[in-house]
């Protein structure tokens, strides 16, 4: 769109079917509803050049008409004053929703995509007034702004718009200045990315234990209040004050992330952690109450202990199964954490990332020929952007560390039943203080 | 009959929309440079490859260059951008998923 409207040069972007509502959403929200789009199949990955060239020959699935003629026509026929529709779009969210029954306002919420498709508590002024009493910050005061992909607009949102998911959501109002924090973090949990992503939220310091969050059994769910609604007050809030996470139009995740339901929510167990608190390596006070949001969560690994013989090879093991563009934050039952300080002598988390980073190696062929780092990180290697420019260097036998020291972290969480501990493929984005939102 | 609740919106509030112009379209392609623009994501590159040989085949009057984008699609490419506008008449862009 930069190409045609700056620089003004026609153009014709090329896409594959399955994005035909979003790339027409994204051209409109940006100002040019009649950007010429052509449509090929579903996937161009993994097909061959013949395949390739049938879908050249042939016709765009959405129209039924010729790829090339459609591409010629395009840069070629004069712009239709119609093809460019109106010349502003004022669009506006009214404060409230007509007035009706609890049954069809459900319905209306669950129509409009408001939801998680699970019931919710309908926000009511009186508990909307409740949810905003637990803040001193107005409820006209911007607390941020969130968009679901790179190429969409970003949409803002209030403390009183925040009030209205975390009710929607279930939450207390003792929740709500975590939730304020969360939604500070601009950061959101419902992510359009085809590779189905979901949001991860740690809560560290007194906070915690004032809210009766979890850190220990069943922390990560489903089985304590807090947890379980702050995080979805937090899926609530980015899908609506994003302006919405509609399959095929705003959100495309291939196959959903069931982890999206809570927003994986939880507080580390830092009464039982060998190490320090998380959002203390992020520039937090010990005695200061902070959450901290991870994007792209989609894959883990799992297992129990660290038994003696092989533990360092089982370890390895795992973050080979990884995906090099998913970088690992382990999530440790204390159990787990200790062992990991008796068998490696890891005294402190830094210790242990650096071993994780030297441990994480492949060779250099094999990590450049998966699909995400051709996509996402090779053309920054070709670019001369570090660390990847010397990884494109190394010999294709040469083992190379598969993830950026900085992208693994480690998070202790779990109530000592057992020693499972497991690597959440996620990245990491920001630490925001809670203590500001109260 | 079941009474009627008021409750509020919990959509966001979006940006203004202001409408950008298009370019100005070409009278014909015979004789003009077409930049293939690769956003390097997934196997794009082959398939431009096989749309710049259709146009070699179908239109050998257009000249067509290849040209892979410097960095990611998530990034801004102003230096590309500028070349195409100095040294060529039209682009296609692909492919977006």
């Amino acid at each position: 769109m930069t190409i045609e409207a700056k620089y003004g040069v026609p153009t014709i972007a090329m896409h594959t079917d399955k994005f035909d509502k979003v790339a027409r959403s994204v051209a409109t929200v940006n100002g040019m509803p009649g950007l010429r789009q052509v449509f090929v199949p579903q996937p161009i990955m993994g097909k061959t050049a013949q395949q390739l060239r049938a879908y050249v020959d042939g016709v765009d699935p959405i129209t039924g008409r010729p790829v090339m003629q459609e591409v010629i026509e395009g840069l070629t026929q004069p712009i239709d004053e119609r093809e460019l529709g109106a010349i502003a779009f004022d669009r506006s969210t009214p404060r409230s929703v007509p007035a009706d029954t609890a049954e069809n306002l459900e319905q209306v919420f669950l129509e409009n995509r408001w939801t998680d498709m699970l019931p919710i508590v309908l926000p009511t002024e009186e508990r909307v007034a409740k949810m905003l009493a637990a803040t001193k910050r107005k409820p006209e005061e911007v607390v941020g702004r969130m968009r679901s992909t790179h190429f969409r607009e970003y949409w803002e949102y209030t403390v009183e718009k925040v009030a209205v998911n975390a009710v929607m959501a279930g939450a207390r109002p003792a929740y709500f200045p975590v939730i304020l924090a969360l939604a500070a973090t601009g950061v959101t949990a419902r992510g359009s990315s085809s590779s189905a992503v979901a949001g991860m939220a740690v809560v560290n310091g007194p906070i915690r234990n004032e809210i009766g969050m979890s850190a220990g059994l069943g922390a990560m769910g489903p089985y304590n209040h807090a947890n379980a609604t702050i995080g979805r007050a937090y899926g609530l809030l980015s899908q609506n004050g994003q302006g919405g996470s509609v399959p095929g139009l705003s959100y495309m995740g291939n196959q959903g992330n069931s982890y999206g339901y809570n927003s994986a929510t939880f507080a580390e167990n830092e009464e039982r952690s060998p190490w320090t608190p998380f959002h203390t390596q992020h520039g937090r006070a010990a005695q200061e109450s902070a959450v901290s949001v991870f994007s792209s969560v989609r894959s883990t690994a799992f297992t129990l202990g660290l038994p003696e013989k092989h533990w360092r090879e089982h370890v390895e093991h795992m973050l080979r199964g990884m995906d090099p563009h998913g970088p690992p934050t382990l999530l440790l039952d204390p159990i787990a954490a200790r062992q990991f300080v008796d068998r490696g002598a890891f005294t402190t988390k830094e210790l242990l990332i650096d071993w994780l980073y030297d441990t994480a190696r492949m060779r250099a062929s094999e990590y450049w020929n998966y699909q995400l780092i051709q996509n996402y990180i090779y053309p920054r290697a070709t670019f001369g952007e570090e660390p990847w420019a010397s990884k494109l260097k190394a010999e294709p036998d040469e083992m190379i560390p598969m993830f950026r020291r900085e992208d693994i972290h480690v998070v202790v969480v779990g109530g000592e039943s057992n020693g499972y501990w497991r690597m959440m493929g996620c990245n990491y984005q920001k630490t925001v203080s809670v203590d500001d939102w109260r | 009959m079941a009474e009627k609740l008021t409750v509020l919106n919990p959509l966001g509030y979006p940006p203004k929309i202001t409408r950008k112009a298009l370019a100005p379209r070409l009278s014909t392609l015979e004789g003009k440079t077409v930049y293939l623009v690769d956003c390097r994501f997934d196997d794009s590159d082959l398939f431009l490859k096989q749309m710049q040989a259709w146009l070699a085949e179908h239109m050998p009057g257009v000249k067509t260059v290849f040209k892979p984008i410097s960095s990611v699609y998530l990034q801004d490419d102003p230096t590309t951008w500028e070349e195409i506008k100095a040294r060529g008449h039209a682009a296609i862009l692909g492919v977006g998923h």
